[in-house]
């Protein structure tokens, strides 16, 4: 009789834990979060007005899930486009996974991605291979967010630090190594530099910020950096740190170091950044404004209906206020044969975040919006995506 | 008379049992045994997926896999190789080791032996419950609390004992994310687990054996060193074999904490190195299938060692005699 | 009472050898406590480490000095040991207290209702707001996926082993079993992604891919603690089942598995308090979602510790809130899993063991 009930109790068990599973499940979970904190009604205020009147907001709604994922660099931006995008658009849902923008193109790839956000245009193999998920067409970069690589320090006593590029690459490639190097003086008359090491501080996973970095070392200071431009890390020592919000957070916690990384984060963790002699009348600091100065030189390379742009006369510029460090952030779908069933919602989408309306969320963010002539032609090859 | 009884009662159940062999019997019999083969069918086929992936990554490697400091499948031609990996993982689970048993074991002596009673049933508790914390939680404190704690140690042991090269810190300002610090990370996560095991261990340990000795006149510690210990080690050595087991593999908290670079460094104090399971999911987002299968085979790698240390603990604890009611 | 014990030894030359007071390890506690400040205030030493490791090592050298002079050498090593155990367990205590009360302290301010009932749908990570809702519906999920695959197919493993396992077959069964329980998990998942790979020709991004890495992760554990309780059950209950003509899988049903139901069901609570907290697989396989979604067959899902990780990734302050919050939401699942597993082995312990 005992072992009767005995028995029991192992079915008891396994429906107890179905049950509070279940319990949970219908309790009262929400997506909606416009409300829940005062920090944010304050930023929805603003996109309630074009929740209400969606045509007002020029969004024009789909619907449906899609999933996307890549660049760190412009997680903020997608967030709040996503944001934006979802209160104005019931029944759609955008799930932009913040990773790399290597990891992103190998998603989108694989055909798990509806678009994927990429710090660098595709190099032709990854091309060739995006055939493969794009029926009778090809993967295209189509630029979206523009924006400064800030050089972040942490040098207690030093907060006006002038380098350029001839430094920088030198700095980053082991040859300066320490903050009262001579270089460094010659560009910061006045500063009293110490004598610490430097610590320079690298993106350990493949980054298309990396890759833009040493673009511009490339293209600017070729004498000083013997690498090829890459998204994995070239050069020898220095430490290396996860996401560019590893890299930020190990230059705050560390004396004497340098790292790079988008805007917003030197501003969200108060991180001082390097203002950059390029030969202007005075140093160039990491604004989203000198940025777009800077990324007002970019031109198309691509072939249309591909977008990619030649930023290689940012780097050198020599132009008042325009900030060298630029990257520009690249949305990558099929020109043709794009699924089926997200095709809709990603154009829908797309065709936001290219508008005049979705690009002037841009600064709020810390980006840069495109020039217009650039804007122009990504909402031709939007509105082309088939 | 009585001696020749018992024989026949115990196989006639089971030969009853064979001979009324009735449906319910051999279709639950078949059940279980068809789990037991299920069970071996997952297994070859993990066996033989990773073993298919990881050798036909390793033969287009241009480097030595064995050798080569560099993970760098994504280069044409692709060059990629386990050393910083295998050296990263041996070393912080040594450092992990080194810290964790000897403390393990003075916790499960303290809790047996050295507690006050009412205090040692609930610490014993605690720990148990310790056992089960996330390993992310780990790294998620390893990550944010640790490392900025651990830079005071670093530079104190680079003070004192910087002139025995491996407490060396090359760069006294680097922040404290080295294979040193996951090591320790990993020795404070194993600890739960060793200890449980260990205490269990030498609950088991026959009272006479100690009353004996203290009968003797022996001090608690001799009471401890002649009889619990000899008799726990087996046990002993096999939770640090688990534990080890469990720092070997250990991913998110290496992950969180450790500064991975393809250098590989004496100077456990330098923020460089890297561990087999860090590797993969560091690097799993970029690869793509060729990478995979690079990241595959150096998964492959680690599972061997871990095999190897797992099963060395399994030979010691079968080693003792193993009580069992039912097929003794 | 040690010093009662070497009393007693007839060895002795006197009945009563010399002995310390009671009152002399916290005398000579203080003694170096003292000592260690003032060595350290006198050498400049900044670290308050530095002179906390001064008094441990003052303490254990002046108590074996002391002892061995008064109460001779055997004693004296006895000291010594005392105060190493006593301070491996205050080393391992200092580290494990600090996770529990970092975790707490930093969790609780953001743990509350709006916490554990928004997902991070819409939410600006660098804002404060959202929540883990979502995570946790995916760590239910994929956790009760894992274990309806895993639990029943380890039982009857167990049950093999235990009942019918002989031969060849067994020994490999055990033999693998072993092997399965040292699999790491991250080699999990890269096995689950392999195979979705060629079945499916794409990356999984669902939350059951998830929970079939957890189910093999989980399937040895729950091997193991099965065997361990069913080899506790006595043979004469066997025995006398099969001998009132009751068929051996009635049994082993209705006779032996009820017995040993207590630790067979701590056991498969423990082995999901512990992929509970699996993150490794996660990552690679459910994609993560920062909005609800209860299907875990199709669509990207979230779970806690893949939570964790995310927010730890992002890289600014209000995200780590969200991460401490979700660690103590985290380990708050998994102890009370832990604790109705202890419970109900207490209550349900197998009397017939011994």
């Amino acid at each position: 009789m005992k072992l009767q009930r005995k028995s029991g109790l192992r079915a008891l068990t396994v429906g107890a834990v179905a049950i509070t599973g279940a319990l949970v499940l219908s309790a009262c979970g929400s997506d909606d979060n416009s409300g829940s904190t005062p920090s944010n009604s304050a930023s929805s205020s603003n996109s309630a007005s074009s929740g209400t009147g969606s045509n007002a907001a020029g969004i024009s709604c789909a619907t449906g899930k899609l999933l996307s994922s890549g660049s760190t660099a412009q997680q903020n931006a997608i967030e709040s486009w996503v944001k934006d995008y979802q209160q104005a658009c019931s029944g759609a849902t955008i799930n932009y996974k913040p990773s790399s923008s290597g990891e992103g193109i190998i998603d989108f790839n694989n055909g798990t991605d509806a678009f994927a956000g990429s710090d660098s245009p595709l190099k032709p193999e990854e091309v060739a291979k995006s055939k493969s998920v794009c029926t009778g067409g090809t993967g295209i970069n189509i630029p979206m967010v523009g924006g400064p690589i800030a050089v972040g320090y942490n040098l207690p006593g030093v907060n006006n630090l002038v380098l350029n590029a001839s430094t920088l690459a030198k700095i980053f490639n082991g040859k300066i190594s320490t903050w009262n190097d001579q270089a460094i003086k010659a560009l910061n008359p006045g500063v009293n530099l110490p004598s610490t090491k430097i610590q320079s501080v690298h993106r350990q996973d493949d980054s298309g910020t990396t890759d833009n970095l040493t673009k511009y070392f490339k293209g600017a200071a070729p004498a000083d950096w013997p690498y090829e431009h890459a998204k994995a890390w070239a050069a020898k020592g220095g430490q290396a740190a996860a996401k560019s919000a590893g890299v930020a957070a190990l230059v705050k916690q560390t004396e004497g170091s340098i790292g790079y990384f988008e805007l917003s984060y030197a501003t969200a963790s108060q991180i001082p950044t390097v203002k950059i002699n390029t030969g202007a009348a005075a140093p160039v600091e990491a604004t989203t404004a000198n940025a777009s100065a800077g990324i007002a030189q970019a031109k198309v390379k691509g072939t249309a209906p591909d977008l990619a742009l030649d930023l290689s006369a940012a780097y050198t510029t020599k132009a008042d206020n325009a900030y060298p460090i630029v990257l520009v952030t690249y949305e990558i779908a099929c020109d043709k044969g794009n699924k089926a069933d997200t095709l809709a919602l990603t154009k829908s989408f797309l065709n936001y975040i290219a508008s005049d309306a979705g690009q002037a969320k841009l600064t709020d963010a810390g980006y840069a919006p495109l020039p217009t002539a650039i804007a122009t032609q990504v909402r031709t090859t939007i509105s082309a995506l088939s | 008379m009585t001696t020749t009884a018992p024989p026949p009662t115990t196989p006639e159940p089971h030969r009853v049992a064979r001979t009324v062999s009735r449906p319910g019997d051999r279709i639950f019999a078949g059940m279980a045994r068809g789990s037991g083969i299920l069970l071996l069918i997952v297994m070859a086929a993990i066996a033989l997926f990773l073993t298919v992936r990881a050798v036909s990554a390793i033969s287009k490697d241009h480097g030595n896999f064995l050798t080569t400091f560099e993970w760098t499948p994504s280069l044409n031609p692709p060059v990629f190789g386990i050393a910083v990996l295998a050296y990263g993982t041996v070393v912080s689970s040594v450092i992990a080791m080194a810290i964790a048993v000897p403390i393990a074991i003075g916790i499960a002596l303290f809790i047996t032996h050295y507690a006050p009673r009412r205090l040692g049933g609930p610490i014993a508790y605690v720990i148990d419950l310790l056992a089960a914390v996330p390993s992310i939680v780990y790294g998620l404190w390893g990550a944010l609390f640790l490392v900025p704690h651990l830079r005071g140690v670093n530079l104190w042991l680079d003070d004192y004992f910087g002139w025995t090269y491996i407490f060396h810190k090359q760069d006294p300002n680097s922040a404290a994310r080295s294979l040193f610090t996951v090591g320790i990370l990993l020795a404070i996560m194993i600890l739960p687990i060793i200890t449980n095991v260990s205490r269990e261990v030498i609950n088991q340990v026959p009272k006479m054996h100690e009353e004996a000795a203290l009968a003797l006149g022996a001090t608690r510690w001799e009471v401890i060193r002649l009889s619990v210990l000899p008799f726990a080690r087996s046990g002993i050595i096999s939770a640090s074999m688990l534990g080890l087991g469990r720092a070997l593999g250990e991913t998110m908290a290496v992950a969180t904490v450790l500064s991975a670079s393809p250098v590989l460094s004496a100077r456990i104090l330098d923020p460089v190195g890297g561990t087999f399971s860090q590797n993969i999911v560091a690097k799993f987002g970029e690869a793509d299938d060729f990478g995979r299968d690079a990241l595959i085979a150096s998964g492959l790698v680690l599972f061997l060692i871990t095999l190897l240390v797992n099963g060395a603990a399994r030979m010691i604890i079968q080693r003792r005699k193993e009580y069992s009611g039912a097929n003794a | 009472m040690d010093a009662k014990q070497a009393s007693g030894r007839p060895a002795s030359p006197r009945l009563a050898s010399r002995h310390l007071p009671r009152w002399s390890p916290p005398a000579i506690a203080a003694g170096a406590i003292v000592a260690a400040v003032a060595i350290g205030a006198g050498a400049g030493l900044s670290s308050h480490i530095q002179w906390g490791l001064i008094a441990l090592a003052l303490f254990v050298a002046g108590s074996y000095a002391i002892t061995a002079r008064v109460e001779g050498r055997r004693q004296a090593r006895n000291r010594v040991a005392t105060s190493l155990v006593w301070s491996s367990f205050i080393l391992a205590v200092i580290p494990l207290y600090s996770l529990v009360e970092t975790t707490i302290s930093k969790g609780a301010g953001i743990v509350d209702g709006t916490f554990l009932s928004h997902s991070m749908n819409n939410v600006l990570t660098i804002q404060p707001g959202g929540g883990v809702y979502h995570a946790i519906i995916g760590t239910l999920e994929q956790v009760g996926i894992a274990t309806v695959i895993a639990a029943p197919l380890g039982m009857l493993t167990a049950i093999y082993l235990v009942e019918y396992g002989k031969g060849r077959l067994a020994k490999w069964v055990t033999f693998f079993v072993d092997v399965m329980t040292g699999i790491p998990s991250i080699v999990a998942g890269l096995f689950i992604l392999s195979v979705w790979f060629v079945a499916f020709n794409k990356a999984p991004a669902s939350g059951f891919a998830g929970s079939l890495a957890l189910a093999l992760l989980m399937m040895p554990v729950v091997v193991r603690s099965t065997e361990e309780m069913l080899k506790l059950v006595p043979n004469e209950l066997r025995e006398a089942s099969l001998a009132l003509g009751v068929p051996k899988w009635r049994t082993t049903v209705k006779v032996v598995l009820p017995t040993a139901v207590g630790g067979i069901t701590t056991g498969i609570m423990l082995a999901i308090a512990r992929i509970a907290g699996e993150s490794a697989p996660i990552a690679l396989l459910v994609f993560g979602s920062a909005a609800i979604n209860t299907n875990p067959f199709k669509d990207p899902q979230s779970s806690l510790p893949y939570y964790i990780f995310e927010q730890y990734n992002n890289g600014n302050q209000p995200s780590y809130d969200r991460a401490w919050g979700a660690a103590l939401v985290l380990i708050a699942f998994v102890m009370i899993l832990n604790l109705i597993a202890r419970l109900i082995s207490r209550w349900k312990a197998p009397k017939a063991g011994r």
